[in-house]
């Protein structure tokens, strides 16, 4: 199986993301000094000089913040999942995670929405952490 | 005061078949003629110019990667005493003006160039496929956003969701820039357009159609300014430069604080009118960046010319169209008139025109005050100046 849709160009800022999708957790970033909790994935916590970050489990559940239905693709690659539905979701934890949302009927996606993650095995090397509604 | 910076020349590409440049044109002519022409009607010629701020895509990776060197040599500007290539998306040139402000009145430079050029229309060069998922990316690109446009109608799904606007909201400012491109005679689009036209047109990204899409055009342009002072014995009426602000936020739209408040716009703007000490209800008109009809609608209440979720009200029934309360986008904007890429400088001439009487068919009367504000990447930056035809 050959999966010939843009790939993470993963870095050592990412890496534990990624590979938490694979072992099929949803790994995001916390600032040990305020709680905040934040991606992308970086080794600092954006606007807190004095802090420590660690990579915690999310429950894999939010909200949907904000999203689009592209009805063109964007580029050959996905012209086969056209229409699809690209998502904010904001999680119970605060961060906001983007990814598609799985879903037969995108007209009926809303803002606020309930969701939860799935994983998307694309091939051996890459998982991808996508969402649903519940 | 003698050192009051002022804008004494613009001008822009011509182009034809809907915005693509004349035969014979390139990247590098094309910002030859329009600096050549810009400095012609202030009475300067390239000898004046000691300050040049350039920013494009053009020749990268390459040349283009040092612009302000490139554009040195080839224009043959003999050792400028300034240079700026800072390039943070369309909003560039606008943040160019206002850093040209401050360092011709530290008396760092006298003349400066501020220049753009873009054939990216003939050379087909808009597809931002085929680039790796880098740094932040990563997420955007392996989900399939299409950029720019999905980033813009996410922010335009949360807007709606809290301030009740709507498509038909977006529509009224695609019909009224239209109707603005109808009366020049360089716009790329020129027919006049309905509400039904915007909304049936074809769905690119939920809730943006085809209409609030800007333009892929070619195009350049250039803006001249100096002092007050020297603008005295030249043949253009000065326009004055009376403050400036900008700022940045975010790369990837997920990462915007607030997708329904443009915070960069209200941060740079605020600086800007302090600094005019005039202030929103003090514009008589408005040149607003329409990469996208949710940049306008963003953009037009973070700059405070209505409150935060009113914009509906403010554009609705064509306010913004000619004739209408209030001029905005007089030139047909990025929506009808051109849009190579990087679009900013265009706010500057056309403010610069209409505040001087120049502005042919379109020209609005009694005005003195105009705000222009520029966006960069995906509501990333923002660059506001404030320009008026007097200055006190």
């Amino acid at each position: 199986m050959s999966y010939d849709k843009p790939v993470p160009a993963i870095d050592p800022d990412s890496a534990p993301y990624w590979e938490g999708a694979k072992k099929g957790r949803l790994m995001i970033q916390r600032c040990n000094a305020t709680g905040q909790t934040f991606l992308y994935s970086r080794q600092l916590v954006p606007g807190v000089v004095e802090s420590e970050v660690e990579w915690i489990e999310a429950s894999g559940r939010g909200t949907i913040y904000s999203y689009t239905v592209a009805r063109r693709p964007a580029g050959q690659a996905f012209a086969d999942m056209a229409p699809y539905v690209i998502v904010s979701v904001e999680l119970a934890e605060g961060a906001r995670v983007m990814s598609n949302l799985v879903t037969d009927d995108p007209d009926s996606v809303a803002i606020g929405q309930p969701v939860e993650v799935v994983f998307d095995k694309v091939s051996d090397e890459l998982t991808i952490p996508k969402f649903r509604r519940i | 005061m003698s050192r009051q910076p002022v804008i004494v020349g613009v001008s822009d590409a011509p182009t034809h078949e809907r915005g693509r440049a004349l035969p014979g044109t390139h990247v590098l002519n094309m910002q030859r003629d329009c600096a050549n022409e810009a400095l012609a009607e202030a009475g300067l010629t390239m000898a004046d110019v000691d300050g040049l701020a350039v920013a494009g895509m053009w020749g990268m990776p390459g040349p283009g990667a040092m612009q302000p060197n490139l554009l040195t040599e080839y224009l043959g500007i003999r050792f400028p005493k300034w240079l700026d290539g800072t390039n943070v998306g369309g909003s560039a040139f606008v943040l160019h003006a206002g850093h040209a402000y401050e360092m011709i009145k530290a008396g760092v430079c006298d003349t400066v160039l501020i220049l753009y050029g873009s054939m990216q229309k003939s050379q087909a060069a808009r597809s931002l496929g085929g680039r790796p998922a880098l740094f932040s990316n990563q997420w955007d690109m392996v989900s399939g956003l299409p950029s720019p446009a999905g980033a813009y109608a996410m922010a335009a799904n949360r807007h709606m969701h809290e301030y009740g606007s709507t498509r038909e909201t977006l529509a009224e400012i695609a019909v009224a820039t239209r109707a603005w491109a109808g009366l020049n005679p360089k716009a790329a689009f020129r027919d006049p357009m309905t509400l039904d036209d915007v909304l049936n047109a074809a769905p690119i990204v939920d809730p943006l159609g085809r209409y609030d899409c800007c333009l892929v055009t070619d195009g350049g342009g250039a803006v001249v300014m100096t002092t007050a002072e020297r603008a005295r014995d030249l043949k253009t009426k000065p326009i004055y430069v009376l403050g400036h602000g900008e700022s940045a936020s975010h790369v990837n739209i997920n990462y915007m604080p607030n997708m329904a408040h443009l915070e960069v716009a209200e941060q740079s703007s605020k600086r800007a009118y302090a600094q005019a000490g005039r202030g929103p209800k003090d514009m008589d008109m408005a040149m607003l960046y329409d990469s996208f009809t949710i940049t306008v609608l963003l953009t037009m209440e973070a700059l405070g010319l209505c409150a935060i979720g009113e914009g509906k009200d403010f554009v609705k029934g064509q306010r913004t169209a000619p004739g209408g309360d209030f001029p905005m986008n007089t030139n047909g904007g990025g929506l009808s008139y051109c849009h190579p890429g990087m679009y900013g400088i265009f706010l500057l001439i056309e403010a610069t025109r209409q505040l001087r009487g120049d502005a042919g068919a379109r020209q609005v009367e009694g005005l003195t005050n105009a705000v222009c504000h520029g966006t960069g990447g995906v509501l990333s930056s923002g660059a506001t100046v404030v320009l008026s035809n007097a200055r006190d």
